[in-house]
């Protein structure tokens, strides 16, 4: 465990990868402008602008109405042991870590999101690391969204899509996570809203070690 | 001046060119082609948020049959995805379509925050060459160019040279081409570029803030080309830089 966490590489999300989120558009998958369902992971970056430290505020923009919710839990990229197995094999999870993938409401996932995902503070990054070991299998992992304390959303990680070790498996087959990088399990449909004033809390009943990730949406200046 | 970043006998160094050679801090001239280049980028505190442009010159927007957007189309990638000049980019064993994009780099030099256009180029510390490799087989229309096709290792060649904003006067007429072994594939001009530096600087500035050391990938025109294992594609912009790299044949 360590204080304070914030990321040493590059945060990946995914997109779809809830069984609810991914059933709520698979009418659509097969219509324009996607016109097949998704193959590889569906993924964006949630670049170093938008990290929000535990207990601090992220500023809204002033034409911004609502902001989309996005709790996760997110795996930390470990070291690469190259003695236990070959150089391209899926690396190990060190740790997971709770995230507010925030997000402008967008109803099309064509384009890249940048201008509804990386916006200056748009990600809150929990203060705790949670080892594997003791976080266990992250098909067990639950999460609570509260707002102002109202209950507002459950996750439940064992309705992953592709689970945590097929996410990196899938995701490594292509590309190269780094040690420190961070791969996001993905966020549920019916993400609630909130907006400026509004005191957002994630955490994970049942493991305490995650802690509670909070952050109040203020006003831009 | 042109800033490199090299591995030479056994450490890494910063060099400046001189006289067609490369001048490390320690005095030492060397040749260009007894070094391994990296990516003439300074180390940065934070990951380096590399941002790249779509479609931004009207002939590759046309070639691509879409038609000009009315917004820039950008995607995010990886540092995985850097290599420099004279290096090896992958091309999978199983891919009918792999083509490279010249583009010009912009290097931000200061922290930029809600920028306005006329102040734009402030903020800009250098330019330098990117190839930004695409391998079409694997495009799909979701947070499309997804990053199967733009985030590999390797597929981001970049340098050779790191060059000062103040030595380029106008970056918005400079000559881009590309060849593949030896053969002119692509020609094209800065200044057909639908966003133009300035405006992209105000626009990314608008809503994300941008740190030193940061990268736009400005896009490129029309004129691509399959590349396959074995193929030199030399990417080169005037004033800026000439960018050697070879691909080769990657796994499945």
């Amino acid at each position: 465990m360590s204080l304070n966490y914030m990321p040493a590489g590059t945060v990946y999300g995914v997109l779809l990868n809830f069984a609810d989120e991914y059933a709520a558009m698979a009418a659509q998958m097969t219509q324009a402008p996607y016109k097949a369902q998704p193959l590889a992971p569906v993924l964006f970056v949630k670049t170093a602008n938008t990290w929000s430290a535990n207990d601090t505020a992220i500023a809204v923009p002033r034409h911004v109405l609502q902001v989309e919710v996005g709790a996760t839990i997110a795996m930390v990229i470990g070291p690469r042991s190259l003695a236990d197995k070959p150089a391209a094999a899926t690396p190990d999870v060190l740790s997971y870590v709770l995230m507010n993938d925030l997000s402008l409401p967008h109803a099309s996932f064509f384009r890249p999101p940048v201008k509804f995902k990386c916006l200056d503070g748009f990600l809150g990054v929990g203060s705790l690391l949670v080892g594997a070991q003791q976080a266990g299998d992250p098909a067990l992992f639950k999460l609570q969204v509260r707002i102002n304390g109202d209950l507002r959303q459950t996750l439940d990680f064992s309705h992953l899509r592709r689970s945590a070790a097929q996410l990196l498996a899938d995701v490594s087959a292509f590309m190269t996570l780094r040690q420190g990088d961070v791969l996001m399990l993905g966020c549920g449909a019916g993400r609630p809203l909130a907006q400026a004033g509004d005191h957002i809390e994630i955490s994970a009943p049942g493991l305490p070690a995650f802690g509670t990730l909070a952050n109040t949406l203020g006003e831009a200046p | 001046m042109k800033h490199a970043r090299i591995a030479f006998a056994g450490a890494l160094h910063n060099a400046v060119e001189r006289h067609g050679q490369l001048l490390l801090q320690d005095g030492r001239l060397v040749a260009q082609d007894a070094v391994v280049w990296l990516p003439p980028l300074a180390p940065t505190p934070r990951p380096r948020t590399i941002l790249a442009l779509g479609l931004n010159y009207a002939d590759h927007a046309k070639e691509l049959a879409f038609k000009a957007p009315e917004e820039p189309l950008v995607f995010v990638k990886g540092e995985n995805t850097l290599i420099g000049h004279r290096a090896f980019t992958m091309r999978p064993a199983d891919v009918e379509f792999m083509h490279y994009e010249c583009e010009l780099t912009v290097v931000v030099g200061k922290t930029a925050h809600r920028v306005r256009r006329d102040d734009a180029y402030d903020f800009v510390g250098g330019y330098t060459v990117a190839n930004d490799y695409a391998i079409r087989d694997y495009l799909e229309n979701w947070y499309r160019p997804n990053l199967r096709v733009k985030n590999r290792d390797t597929c981001t060649p970049i340098g050779p040279w790191l060059v000062d904003a103040a030595d380029v006067p106008d970056p918005m007429r400079l000559g881009l081409q590309t060849t593949v072994n030896g053969k002119l594939t692509q020609s094209g001009n800065t200044r057909d570029m639908i966003f133009d530096v300035p405006f992209l600087i105000e626009y990314f500035s608008s809503f994300m803030t941008l740190q030193p050391g940061d990268l736009i990938l400005t896009g490129t025109p029309d004129g691509v080309v399959d590349c396959r294992p074995g193929d030199v594609v030399v990417t080169e912009i005037e004033g800026i830089g000439s960018l050697h790299n070879t691909i080769e044949q990657g796994q499945a």
